[in-house]
C-alpha cells in the first residue's frame, strides 16, 4: 500500500496542472495582503461600521496578520473545492481517458489498493494545499502585520479575541477544513471512477457545490427542514465556529473557550460519515467496473 | 508441456451483445500463440478477462493451473502485457514510467535493471526523455518494455503491431521470436494483421463475432495437401452435373456458393486439363493456402473455414 501510495504521490506531484492550485492561491493571497497593506485601516473602518463613535479605536492595531487570514480564509475556502476537484477529479478518470487506467488494474495489486492509494494521494494533495494557505496567509501576514488581538463579527455584534489566544483557533480551523476538503476530494473521487473524462467530474463536482450550497442559503422552510440537514455543505463552513468564543451569564468572554463545541463536532461526524460513505461506494464501483478504456 | 492458459465456455455480454460466446481454448508452454479476428471479433474482450479488466458473465479462465478469479495476484506477477495502444503517462519521462510499472509488478525499481530493460528495447538514450515526445513506434517499445520488466512467463501483446511503420512490424516480430526462442517465454499475440501472425505464430486461435471458429498448430493450418481450389467457372451448376461422374467429385466440397475442391495443389493442371476436356469453361483458378486467404474466408463464406476445420 505504502508503495503504491509513493507512486500516486509521485505521478500527482509531477503534473503541471497539480502547482496551477498553488500558483493561484498564491496570487490571490499577495493580492489581499498588497491591498490591506495599502488600505488596511480605511478596510476596518469599513468593517465596523460607525462603531467608533461610541469607543475608541486603535485600527493600525487591528489590522494585524491574525485578521488578515481571517479574512483571507472568509474569500478563499468557499472556492478551495475547486482546486481540490481540479486534482481528485482527474485520479481515475484522467488515467481512463489517458489509457493507463488497464496499464494499473492489469498489475497484481487489488482494486481496492489502486482506489484507496489514490484517495490517500489526494488527501496529501488537499494537506499540501491548506499548508500552503496556512503558510502564506498566516505566517507571511504575522511577518508582516504583525500579531494582535482579532476582532471577529458575529450576527449579534463584534467580539474580540485575545492575541494569545487565536493561533490554536487557525490550527483547528484548517483541521476542520482539512476534513471538509476531503468530502469534496471523495465526492470527485466518486464521480472519477463513474467517468472516462477528467472534464466531467471536477464540472460536475463544482456544479454540485454550487447548487447544495444555494439549497443550504435558502431560507425556504422546505429546504431547511428537509433537505438542508442532509446537505454536506450546510456542515462545510463550521471552521468558523472555532472563532466564536464563549462567553459568562454577564457577556464576559471565557479565554480558551468555543461557543457552539457541540454543533462544530456534529458537523465534523457529519463529514466523516459522508466521506467514508462515499470512498465506500467508489471501491464498491471500482471493483466490478469493466475497464473497457 | 503443460497448459499455460486454460479457457472453458468462456462468455462476455454487454447488455444485448454478445461480445464473447462460449470461448474455450488453451495455450501451451511455450506456444507462440496467434489469436485471430477482425475488429469486434471478441478478441480484445478475450483478452482484457485473461487480465480481470473485464469480468466475464460466465466461464472459467485458469492460468499456471490456478484460477484467475481467486489467484489473481499470483497469477498476474508472471504476466506482462501490452494491450492495444500502448498508452503511458505522457507528463513522465520513459524512465519514470518504467519504474512506476516495475514497482508495480512488485519489484525493486533499481536503476541497472530499468536501463537495462530500455537498452533492450533501444530506449537508452531517450530515458529521460518525456513520453509525450515519442512516436508511436517508440511508445510502443516503451509498452513492451514495461510489459518485460518483471519478467514475465506469459506475455501477451494485444495488437503489438497497431499504428506501426514496416520497420517497427518487423522489430515486434523479431523481438516476439526473440522472447520465444531465446528466452522461452510463452506469447499470445492477437492480431488482424494475418501475415504477421502468420509469420511468428506456432497455434492459433481464430474468433468471429465472439465464438470460436477454429483452434490449431498454425503448420498443419497450411498444409499444402489440405489446399483449397476455387475455380471460377461460366456456369457451376452445369459443372457440378458434368464432375459428377468424375474422380473429381469426391473432393469438391458442398456447400460453398463456387466451386472449391480440396485437394493437393500438385494435382490443379490436371484438374483444369480435365474440366476443359468435359466442356466446362473455366474462368479462373484461385488457390487459397495462405492463413490470409483462410482468415478473409470468414467474411464471405463460412463453409471454407469449416472444410479446413474438417
Amino acid at each position: 500500500m505504502w508503495n503504491l501510495l509513493q507512486i500516486e504521490l509521485f505521478k500527482i506531484f509531477k503534473k503541471p496542472r497539480t502547482y496551477l492550485a498553488f500558483a493561484i492561491i498564491a496570487a490571490f493571497i499577495f493580492l489581499i495582503q498588497l491591498g490591506l497593506l495599502v488600505n488596511g485601516k480605511d478596510w476596518m473602518k469599513f468593517m465596523l461600521g460607525s462603531l467608533d463613535e461610541t469607543m475608541t479605536i486603535d485600527y493600525s492595531k487591528l489590522v494585524n496578520g491574525y485578521a488578515v487570514c481571517f479574512f483571507v480564509l472568509n474569500l478563499l475556502l468557499v472556492h478551495v473545492p475547486i482546486l481540490v476537484a481540479l486534482v481528485a477529479g482527474d485520479v481515475v478518470s484522467g488515467e481512463a481517458s489517458m489509457g493507463t487506467l488497464r496499464l494499473l488494474a492489469a498489475k497484481p495489486v487489488s482494486r481496492t489498493q489502486i482506489i484507496l492509494a489514490k484517495f490517500f494521494a489526494t488527501a496529501v494533495y488537499v494537506f499540501a494545499l491548506l499548508l500552503w494557505i496556512a503558510i502564506i496567509s498566516l505566517v507571511i501576514s504575522i511577518a508582516v502585520f504583525g500579531e494582535n488581538d482579532l476582532v471577529v463579527a458575529k450576527t449579534n455584534g463584534l467580539q474580540l479575541i485575545e492575541a494569545n489566544d487565536v493561533l490554536w483557533r487557525y490550527f483547528c480551523a484548517f483541521g476542520f477544513a482539512f476534513i471538509a476538503m476531503m468530502v469534496v476530494a471523495a465526492i470527485s473521487l466518486l464521480l472519477s471512477v463513474l467517468s472516462e473524462n477528467s472534464i466531467g467530474p471536477i464540472v460536475a463536482t463544482v456544479g454540485i457545490i454550487i447548487v447544495c450550497t444555494l439549497i443550504s442559503e435558502m431560507e425556504i422552510p422546505l429546504y431547511q427542514k428537509y433537505i438542508k440537514p442532509y446537505l454536506f455543505t450546510t456542515y462545510m463552513l463550521g471552521w468558523k465556529g472555532f472563532f466564536y468564543i464563549g462567553s459568562t451569564d454577564d457577556g464576559d468572554t471565557i479565554k480558551g473557550s468555543i461557543q457552539y463545541l457541540p454543533g462544530i463536532l456534529k458537523s465534523i461526524a457529519a463529514l466523516l460519515v459522508y466521506m467514508l460513505a462515499l470512498v465506500a461506494t467508489s471501491v464498491f464501483i471500482f471493483r466490478k467496473k469493466d475497464i473497457l478504456s | 508441456m503443460s497448459s499455460i492458459i486454460k479457457v472453458n465456455n468462456l462468455s462476455k455480454h454487454f447488455k444485448e451483445i454478445k461480445a464473447v460466446d462460449d470461448l474455450s481454448f488453451s495455450v501451451e508452454e511455450g506456444d507462440v500463440y496467434g489469436f485471430l479476428g477482425q475488429n469486434g471479433a471478441g478478441k480484445s474482450t478475450t483478452i482484457r478477462m485473461l487480465l480481470t479488466l473485464i469480468k466475464p458473465s460466465a466461464g472459467e479462465i485458469s492460468i499456471f493451473n490456478k484460477n484467475l478469479s481467486t489467484h489473481r495476484s499470483d497469477i498476474l506477477k508472471q504476466v506482462g502485457a501490452v494491450i492495444e495502444k500502448p498508452d503511458l503517462y505522457k507528463y513522465l519521462s520513459a524512465f519514470d514510467n518504467l519504474a512506476i510499472f516495475a514497482k508495480m509488478s512488485g519489484i525493486k525499481a533499481e536503476r541497472k535493471l530499468l536501463m537495462e530493460q530500455l537498452k533492450m528495447v533501444g530506449l537508452e538514450e531517450r530515458a529521460g526523455s518525456k513520453v509525450k515526445t515519442f512516436s508511436q513506434g517508440m511508445k510502443q517499445r516503451l509498452g513492451i518494455a514495461v510489459a518485460l520488466v518483471h519478467n514475465p512467463q506469459l506475455i501477451i501483446l494485444d495488437e503489438p503491431t497497431n499504428g506501426l511503420d514496416p520497420q517497427g512490424i518487423a522489430d515486434m516480430r523479431n523481438l516476439i521470436l526473440h522472447l520465444s526462442r531465446e528466452m522461452g517465454k510463452t506469447i499470445v499475440v492477437s492480431s488482424h494483421l494475418l501475415s504477421e501472425i502468420e509469420l511468428v505464430a506456432n497455434r492459433m486461435l481464430i474468433i468471429h463475432k465472439g465464438k470460436k471458429i477454429v483452434e490449431g498448430n498454425v503448420a498443419a493450418l497450411l498444409d499444402p495437401s489440405k489446399s483449397l481450389v476455387q475455380i471460377e467457372t461460366g456456369d457451376d451448376n452445369v459443372a457440378r452435373a458434368k464432375l459428377l461422374h468424375t474422380r473429381w467429385a469426391a473432393l469438391l466440397q458442398d456447400n460453398t456458393r463456387c466451386l472449391q475442391f480440396k485437394m493437393n495443389k500438385e494435382e490443379v493442371p490436371q484438374l483444369i486439363t480435365d474440366l476443359v476436356s468435359i466442356q466446362v469453361q473455366v474462368l479462373s483458378v484461385n488457390p487459397m493456402h495462405s492463413l490470409e486467404d483462410y482468415f478473409l474466408s470468414l467474411t464471405t463464406q463460412a463453409g471454407y473455414v469449416e472444410s479446413f476445420a474438417n
